[in-house]
């Protein structure tokens, strides 16, 4: 792989460890280990390292340090996030409201949850993946304990009117928690302004590594743990905490905010330059998701008559890491949920493409994918009887 | 996906893609819901030898490279010697599919015989052991 060309368009789905990122948490593998709970000074320097973590997380969405929770990954903030209101707030009701094109880290637990006995409305959403607020207010009744609606969407980048939707949740006295997994790191999020009472975050999307991220949940939510044993993170989340995992994230999310508007202005450049050229040089092409609230990094593209599966491969062979909402790519049958919930039929979704870019793309990266994928659709287009019947239906 | 080296070679390289204009018998299955549709062209000659055969198809990895190789084991074959190719033997001329893919190589058979029936219909040609075609997709081997 080393001499070959590599161009990584999939950091929607992990991005590697940051040098710098690296270099901080070095010292907590090997010298600085003490256990953060011990009380010689090498435990202290953990205990520190931990705490300057925190403040340095919560000063990035304006929150105060008592209210991050540090944890393993996305999926378990979002576990802890719903099974715990849930639990907590049963005697007020056991009504969720959630939105079909969540993450599966929040639809599957909405569903363990329906198992439960909990009722859960799913949103339907526009041709945009907007969630529809006269529908959201519809669906709000005197059992509804919570709202959870992901801030911007992993396949096709859509960012919601999420402080719309928190002010509703606020007029009704429900809950509203948010999946920030994409957004956190790549646009501002100020949690008071934006008036969530919870949110959820994974380190390994903004250049941490992963098996780390945080929730933030509001002073005074009655949170429950997801884990029962030692006394940290306040009595609510135990097990020994992963100080060079959450010190690599705070260096990540330091270095992240401080650069995110120049990033997001060089990615929004490409973005564009990829969009613009894939649509207006491959026919039968189509954009998914909104053209402005967008998030800076992600491309989502339908070609029709061709496959995403087989477009994945014939990318990795010149190099190019993408991603697809295919089901052959994934085993399962059906394509990606979030193109069905656009409306798309399942043929074109399973043909659709994600290039989701990092700061380190270059416009010429841009072109070297586009030169390319043009060569590789007609290719395939070739062999597909889908396109052979088109042709002959419309010469 | 792991492919092995044979898959990735029929998919990088597809032997006997295109269309035959003046087809003895073509027969497509599939379906795009499911994203795999395969179309198979047959030329059968008077002694019901088949001595021309392409594909198209829709589909992943495995999809294209199933149509591929059953291309080539079926070319030069008669129809009774095509009728006898079952989905395993495609598989194991490919050195294997990942157990998701099974149902690509289910497809490449049944779009063998869903051809060879238009050929029989088309040219009054009885083949044993023929049905007429199911367009659905099973997951189960043959």
């Amino acid at each position: 792989m080393s001499d070959k060309k590599l161009i990584y368009m999939d950091s929607a789905a992990t991005t590697n460890v940051a040098p710098e990122v690296f270099e901080a948490m070095t010292p907590y593998f090997k010298d600085r280990y003490g256990n953060a709970s011990a009380i010689y000074d090498l435990a202290q320097e953990s205990k520190t390292a931990l705490e300057n973590s925190r403040k340095i997380i919560a000063d990035t969405i304006g929150a105060n340090p008592s209210e991050i929770y540090f944890t393993s990954c996305g999926t378990e903030s979002d576990n802890w996030a719903l099974k715990s209101i849930a639990a907590a707030y049963k005697a007020k009701g056991n009504h969720i409201i959630t939105s079909k094109i969540e993450h599966h880290a929040i639809h599957n637990t909405c569903m363990a949850l329906e198992k439960e006995g909990y009722e859960v409305t799913y949103l339907d959403v526009d041709e945009y993946g907007t969630v529809k607020l006269e529908e959201l207010k519809k669906a709000i009744k005197p059992t509804t304990i919570l709202i959870s609606i992901m801030y911007a969407n992993n396949e096709i980048g859509t960012i919601q009117p999420i402080s719309e939707i928190a002010k509703i949740a606020k007029e009704k006295k429900i809950f509203f928690h948010t999946d920030a997994v994409q957004a956190y790191a790549h646009i501002p999020i100020s949690v008071e302004k934006d008036g969530f009472d919870m949110m959820s975050v994974s380190g390994h999307k903004f250049n941490a590594p992963k098996g780390v991220g945080f929730l933030y949940c509001r002073k005074g939510i009655n949170l429950i743990p997801l884990l029962h044993g030692g006394a940290q993170e306040s009595n609510r989340r135990a097990g020994t905490e992963n100080i060079p995992y959450i010190v690599g994230m705070a260096k990540a999310a330091e270095i992240a905010h401080a650069k995110m508007e120049e990033r997001a202005k060089s990615q929004k450049q490409v973005r564009d330059h990829l969009i613009e050229r894939i649509i207006n040089e491959i026919p039968y092409t189509r954009l998914n998701g909104h053209r402005e609230n967008r998030l800076p990094n992600n491309v989502n593209i339908s070609i029709r008559f061709i496959e995403g599966e087989s477009l994945l491969l014939s990318l990795n062979d010149i190099g190019v890491c993408a991603s697809t909402g295919s089901a052959c790519a994934s085993g399962s049958l059906d394509p990606s949920h979030v193109l069905l919930a656009i409306g798309l039929p399942h043929e074109i979704a399973h043909g659709s493409l994600r290039l989701s870019i990092d700061h380190k793309i270059t416009m010429e990266d841009a072109d070297y994918v586009v030169d390319h994928l043009k060569q590789i659709v007609e290719n395939l287009r070739s062999m597909s009887p889908l396109y052979e019947d088109f042709k002959k239906q419309n010469p | 996906m792991e492919y092995s080296e044979k898959v990735k070679d029929h998919f990088m390289h597809p032997r006997n893609v295109g269309e035959i204009e003046d087809a003895s018998g073509v027969g497509t299955v599939g379906n795009a819901k499911c994203g795999d549709i395969m179309r198979m062209y047959l030329k059968i000659n008077d002694n019901k030898v088949i001595e021309d055969c392409k594909f198209k198809t829709f589909g992943c990895g495995a999809a294209i490279a199933t149509s591929s190789m059953a291309t080539e084991l079926i070319k030069g074959k008669t129809v009774d010697e095509a009728m006898t190719l079952t989905n395993k033997a495609v598989m194991e001329a490919l050195g294997g599919l990942p157990p998701v893919k099974v149902h690509c190589s289910v497809l490449a058979e049944e779009a063998i015989h869903a051809a060879l029936w238009d050929y029989s219909q088309k040219s009054g040609v009885k083949i044993e052991g023929l049905k007429p075609p199911v367009h659905d997709i099973e997951e189960k081997e043959h």
